[in-house]
C-alpha cells in the first residue's frame, strides 16, 4: 500500500499543506513530551547529584527529612496498582463497547455510552471519597484498616474503565464493514462474529487503549492517595497499604523545601523511566506486528 | 477470548451467542452500576442543594455559602481553551501517525512512545510544569489561559492515540479507491476519511472533555484558585473540580457544598457530551452517507437476525 | 475535525462575550466610604491551602473597602508560598507553619491559631490517653485497644505525610522521632484524616481542633481526645492552655509592599476576628 500512499499524499497543494500542518502538529507534540521531561529531568537534577541515583535505589525506606530516600516500595506500589487495575478493568471495559457494538439496542446503547461519558468525567476526588467512605469499611472487614493495595486497586480500575470502553469502543467502530459482512456470511453467530473476527481485527488498537489506560492508572494521583493508605513500605497482602510514586509527589509537594522538592522530582522521573522502558521494550521487540 | 475449534453447527453456534451474549451485558451493566454507586452517592449528598441561586450567584464563606456561577464560566473557558488548543494538534497528529507509509519509521515509533510516556505524567507534575512554563516563563501567570493550555498538554496524548486508531483502522480499499479516483489527499480526508471516524473521534473527544472537566492538581497551580468571574483570559479562575477538591479538603463543613459542585460537573459533563459529541457521530453519520450509513445499517439489521 | 471546531467557536464566543460583560462587583457607596484611605494595586497571595480559604474571604472584605485594590490568592502549599514570596513571585505568602531556620530571611505575621487534638472514633470508649499511651501507639509498642482498657480491637494508626505542619507539630510534643513511627495508613489533608478514623471503629488520629470541632457537630463519627487533661476544644486553644498548636501566618520579605502591609495589619485586626472564627480557627491576639 506504500506506493499508493505517496502517490495520493503529493498530489495538489492541499494535500502538501495538510501534509505541513500534519508534521508540524506531530512535531508539536514532540516537542511538548520533550519539554516536559526536560523540566522534570531539571528539577529532579539537584537529588540526582546529592544523594545521587545509588540511593533511590539502596535505601530501604523513605524519610526525606531524615536521610533515607529509598524509592523502590513505591515503585513496586505503582507498578502493582497500576497491573492490578488494568487486569480488573480491561475485561469489562472490552466486554462493554462490545455490547454497546454488536448487543445493545440503539436506545440503550446511547445512554450507555453517555454513562461511560459521565465516567469519564468524574472527578478524582469523587472517586476517591466514594472509595474512602463507602469501599474502605467494607475492605476494612477483611482486616487492616480499609486504606490498602486492594482498595487502591478497585478505585484505579473504576477510573481507568471509562478510558479503556471508550477507546475500545473507537477500535470496534473502525473495523471494516467488509470484514462483518463476511463473518456473517460464514454463518458466524454473534459471538462468533465478534471473538473471531472483530476482536482480531481490532487487536492492536485494543492494546493501544488498554496501554493509555495503564498510563493513566500510572498517573493518577488525588484518588490514590486518598484509599492507598500512602505508607512507603512493600505491601506484603493486599490488605496492606502502599504509597505510589504519584501520590509521594502530591502527599509532600506542598509542604516541601527546596532540596526535598528537588529528590520528590526523582519520584517523577523514575515514573516516566517506568512508563517508558516496558513500551520502548515492547515496541522493539514487536516493530512490524502493529499493521491494523 | 478461548478459541474453540470451529464447530458451525447452528444450534451450538446458537446457544454460545446467548452465554456470550449475557456475559457482555452482564459486564456492561454492572459497569453502569458501578457508575451508579459512585455517581449516586454523590447525587444524593448533593442535589438536594441545587438550586438556580446557586448556579448563577457567586460563593461565599470559602464556599459553603452561596453559589458557584463564576466557576462555572472559568470552567467552560478553561475547557474552551484546552479543547481549542489540542484538538487540532491531536487530530493532525494523529492523520500523520495513521499514514501507513510512515508508521514503523524511528520518528513515527518515537513519536507514538513519546505520547504513551505524556500519559503516564502525574497531573500534579502538570501543573508544576504549566507553572513554570505558562505562567512564569511565558508571563501568563496564574490564569485561564494558561491553565487550558496546560490541559491541552495533558489531553493531547489521549486524543491523538485514540484518532490515531480510528484512522488507521479504516479500510485499506477506500484509500486505494480513492486513488483510482484521482481524489486528493484532502479531499480523501474530507469528504471519506474523517466523516467515516467520526463516531470514534468522538469518543477521542468525550475522553478529552471528560479528562478535562474532572482535572484539579494539573489547574491548581495554573489557572488556580480565584474565584471571581474572570474578566479576561489572563485573569486567574478557580474551576469547579479545583472546588470540589478544596471544599473536600480544606473547608472544614464544605463536604456537602462539594458534592453539589460535583452534581454539576457531572451535569455539564452530561450536558457537553450529549450535546458536541453525539451531534458529531450524527453528522459524521450523515456526511458519510453513501458508504457508512447503508453498511451499518445492513450490519445492524444482519446481526440482529441472527437471535 | 471541523465540526467539532464549528461548534465550539460559537461556545467559546459565548463565553467571551459573557465573560466580558460581568457587572461592577463593589457597590459606590462603599467606594465613597473608604475614599479617604485610598489604596490601590494588585496584591497575589500564595501558599497553604489550609490557610487559603479563610483569607480569601478577608480579601473579599478587603477589596469591597478598596475598589481600587485586587486581590488574587493561589495555593499549592506553605513551602510554595514562601517559595514564591522569595522569588518575587507572590507579594504575600500563606503558611500553616512557623518559619524554619533556614528562612528567617522572611518575616512572618500570625494571623491565627489552629490547636492539634487526638481523635478516634466515635464508637471507641476510650476516655483518654496519657502521653506514654500514645507514644507507645505511634511507634508500633501497643497494637490493640484491650491492651489499654477497650474492647480487643487493632489499632490503625493514622499518620500525617513528612512535611506537614500538624505532624512536626505532634512530633515535637510527644517527642518522638518521624522514624520511628509504624503507621497504617498516612494521610495529607485533615479531611482526610477525619474521614479515615471515622471509618475505622480501630483508627486514632491527629487533626486541626477546628476541623475536627466542625466536621463532629456536622455528623462525623470521631471524637476528640482530651490532652494532658485538657478538653480539645476551640476555647482551650484561644486561652493558651492547649498544649498542642500551630500558627496560621502571612509572611512576606523584609521589605513588603504598602499595599501588603496594609493587607497584613487589616487580616489580623479585630474586624475579621468573625472570619476566622468562621473558619474554625482561633483569631490571634497581638
Amino acid at each position: 500500500m506504500t506506493w499508493f500512499g505517496k502517490r495520493i499524499s503529493f498530489r495538489r497543494l492541499a494535500d502538501r499543506a495538510i501534509e505541513f500542518a500534519s508534521t508540524l502538529a506531530a512535531l508539536t507534540a514532540a516537542a511538548i513530551v520533550l519539554l516536559i521531561l526536560a523540566f522534570i529531568t531539571i528539577e529532579a537534577w539537584p537529588a540526582l547529584r546529592d544523594p545521587g541515583p545509588a540511593r533511590f535505589v539502596t535505601d530501604r525506606t523513605w524519610f526525606p527529612l531524615s536521610g533515607q530516600f529509598g524509592l523502590l516500595p513505591m515503585l513496586t506500589a505503582s507498578v502493582l496498582t497500576t497491573i492490578g487495575a488494568v487486569l480488573l478493568a480491561a475485561p469489562p471495559g472490552i466486554a462493554s463497547a462490545l455490547w454497546v457494538r454488536y448487543w445493545a439496542p440503539p436506545s440503550l446503547a446511547w445512554f450507555h455510552r453517555r454513562a461511560i461519558a459521565i465516567l469519564a468525567g468524574t472527578p478524582s476526588v469523587v472517586f476517591g471519597q466514594w472509595g474512602l467512605v463507602v469501599l474502605a469499611p467494607l475492605i476494612a472487614a477483611w482486616g487492616g484498616s480499609g486504606q490498602s493495595l486492594l482498595t487502591a486497586v478497585i478505585v484505579l480500575a473504576l477510573m481507568t474503565l471509562p478510558t479503556i470502553a471508550l477507546a475500545s469502543d473507537a477500535a470496534l467502530g473502525s473495523i471494516d464493514d467488509e470484514l462483518v459482512r463476511g463473518g456473517a456470511a460464514l454463518g458466524l453467530g454473534r459471538w462468533g462474529i465478534a471473538s473471531r473476527v472483530v476482536l482480531p481485527a481490532a487487536r492492536s488498537s485494543l492494546l493501544a487503549g488498554i496501554l493509555l489506560a495503564a498510563a493513566r492508572a500510572v498517573g493518577e494521583t488525588m484518588a490514590v492517595l486518598m484509599v492507598a493508605g500512602n505508607v512507603p513500605n512493600f505491601p506484603e497482602s493486599l490488605l496492606a497499604p502502599v504509597r505510589t510514586l504519584t501520590a509521594n509527589m502530591a502527599l509532600e509537594m506542598g509542604y516541601a523545601s527546596a532540596s526535598h522538592r528537588s529528590i520528590l522530582f526523582v519520584s517523577g522521573l523514575l515514573l516516566m523511566v517506568a512508563v517508558a522502558i516496558p513500551y520502548l521494550l515492547a515496541t522493539i521487540a514487536r516493530p512490524r506486528s502493529d499493521h491494523g | 477470548m478461548a478459541e474453540r475449534r470451529s464447530n458451525f453447527g447452528r444450534s451450538n453456534s446458537r446457544r454460545v451467542d446467548r452465554v456470550a451474549g449475557v456475559i457482555v451485558s452482564v459486564a456492561a451493566l454492572s459497569i453502569v452500576a458501578l457508575l451508579g454507586w459512585v455517581v449516586v452517592a454523590t447525587l444524593r449528598a448533593g442535589l438536594g442543594e441545587i438550586d438556580l441561586p446557586f448556579l448563577t450567584t457567586a460563593p461565599t464563606r470559602a464556599g459553603r455559602g452561596g453559589g458557584i456561577g463564576p466557576l462555572i464560566v472559568s470552567t467552560l473557558l478553561v475547557l474552551a481553551i484546552a479543547m481549542l488548543a489540542a484538538t487540532p494538534i491531536a487530530l493532525l497528529a494523529a492523520i500523520r501517525l495513521a499514514e501507513r507509509s510512515r508508521q514503523d519509521r524511528p520518528g513515527a515509533v518515537v513519536a507514538r512512545s513519546g505520547l504513551i510516556v505524556l500519559a503516564a505524567v502525574p497531573s500534579i507534575v502538570f501543573g508544576l510544569f504549566g507553572n513554570a512554563l505558562f505562567c512564569q516563563a511565558l508571563g501568563m501567570g496564574y490564569s485561564i489561559l494558561a491553565g487550558g493550555l496546560t490541559l491541552g498538554c495533558m489531553i493531547l496524548p489521549f486524543m491523538t492515540v485514540t484518532a490515531e486508531r480510528a484512522l488507521r483502522d479504516l479500510p485499506d480499499d477506500w484509500r486505494l479507491g480513492a486513488a483510482a479516483l484521482g481524489i486528493g489527499r484532502l479531499s480523501y480526508l474530507w469528504r471519506i476519511e474523517l466523516p467515516a471516524a467520526a463516531p470514534a473521534l468522538g469518543s477521542a473527544l468525550a475522553l478529552g472533555i471528560g479528562r478535562s472537566l474532572a482535572e484539579t492538581a494539573a489547574l491548581l497551580f495554573t489557572s488556580g484558585y480565584v474565584m471571581r468571574v474572570p474578566t479576561s483570559l489572563f485573569d486567574s479562575g478557580r474551576t469547579l473540580s479545583v472546588h470540589v477538591y478544596d471544599l473536600a479538603m480544606n473547608v472544614p463543613g464544605g463536604a456537602s457544598r462539594a458534592s453539589a459542585t460535583a452534581c454539576v460537573l457531572i451535569g455539564l459533563m452530561v450536558l457537553i457530551d450529549g450535546t458536541v459529541v453525539a451531534s458529531l457521530a450524527r453528522i459524521g453519520a450523515g456526511r458519510s452517507a453513501p458508504i457508512r450509513r447503508d453498511a451499518s445499517r445492513d450490519r445492524a439489521s444482519r446481526i440482529g437476525d441472527r437471535s | 475535525m471541523t465540526s467539532p471546531l464549528r461548534s465550539f467557536l460559537p461556545l467559546a464566543l459565548m463565553l467571551a462575550a459573557l465573560a466580558g460583560c460581568r457587572p461592577p462587583a463593589e457597590s459606590a457607596g462603599e467606594a465613597e466610604r473608604s475614599a479617604a484611605n485610598r489604596l490601590e494595586g494588585r496584591l497575589l497571595l500564595s501558599g497553604s491551602s489550609t490557610v487559603a480559604p479563610l483569607v480569601s474571604e478577608i480579601a473579599a472584605r478587603f477589596e469591597a473597602m478598596h475598589p481600587g485594590v485586587r486581590i488574587d490568592i493561589q495555593t499549592g502549599g506553605s513551602g510554595k508560598g514562601i517559595a514564591d514570596v522569595r522569588a518575587a513571585q507572590a507579594d504575600i505568602g500563606m503558611t500553616s507553619r512557623p518559619l524554619k531556620e533556614d528562612e528567617q530571611d522572611l518575616v512572618a505575621h500570625r494571623l491565627a491559631t489552629d490547636g492539634v487534638a487526638l481523635i478516634v472514633q466515635a464508637s471507641n470508649p476510650i476516655p483518654e490517653l496519657t502521653r506514654q499511651q500514645v507514644i507507645d501507639i505511634y511507634t508500633g509498642a501497643i497494637d490493640d485497644w484491650s491492651r489499654l482498657g477497650g474492647a480487643a480491637l487493632p489499632i490503625q494508626v493514622v499518620h500525617k505525610a513528612e512535611g506537614r505542619a500538624t505532624l512536626e507539630v505532634f512530633l515535637a510534643h510527644f517527642e518522638i522521632d518521624n522514624t520511628a513511627i509504624r503507621p497504617d495508613v498516612i494521610v495529607g489533608e485533615n479531611a482526610q484524616a477525619i474521614l479515615a478514623v471515622a471509618g475505622s471503629p480501630g483508627a486514632i488520629g491527629y487533626v486541626s481542633i477546628g476541623s475536627a470541632e466542625t466536621e463532629a457537630r456536622l455528623g462525623a463519627a470521631i471524637r476528640l481526645l482530651p490532652l494532658d487533661g485538657i478538653p480539645a476544644t476551640s476555647d482551650e486553644v484561644a486561652a493558651e492552655r492547649f498544649p498542642m498548636s500551630r500558627s496560621l501566618n502571612l509572611v512576606v520579605t523584609s521589605e513588603p509592599s504598602p499595599l501588603a502591609l496594609a493587607f497584613i495589619d487589616y487580616a489580623r485586626s479585630e474586624a475579621v476576628h468573625d472570619l476566622v472564627r468562621e473558619a474554625y480557627f482561633v483569631p490571634s491576639t497581638r
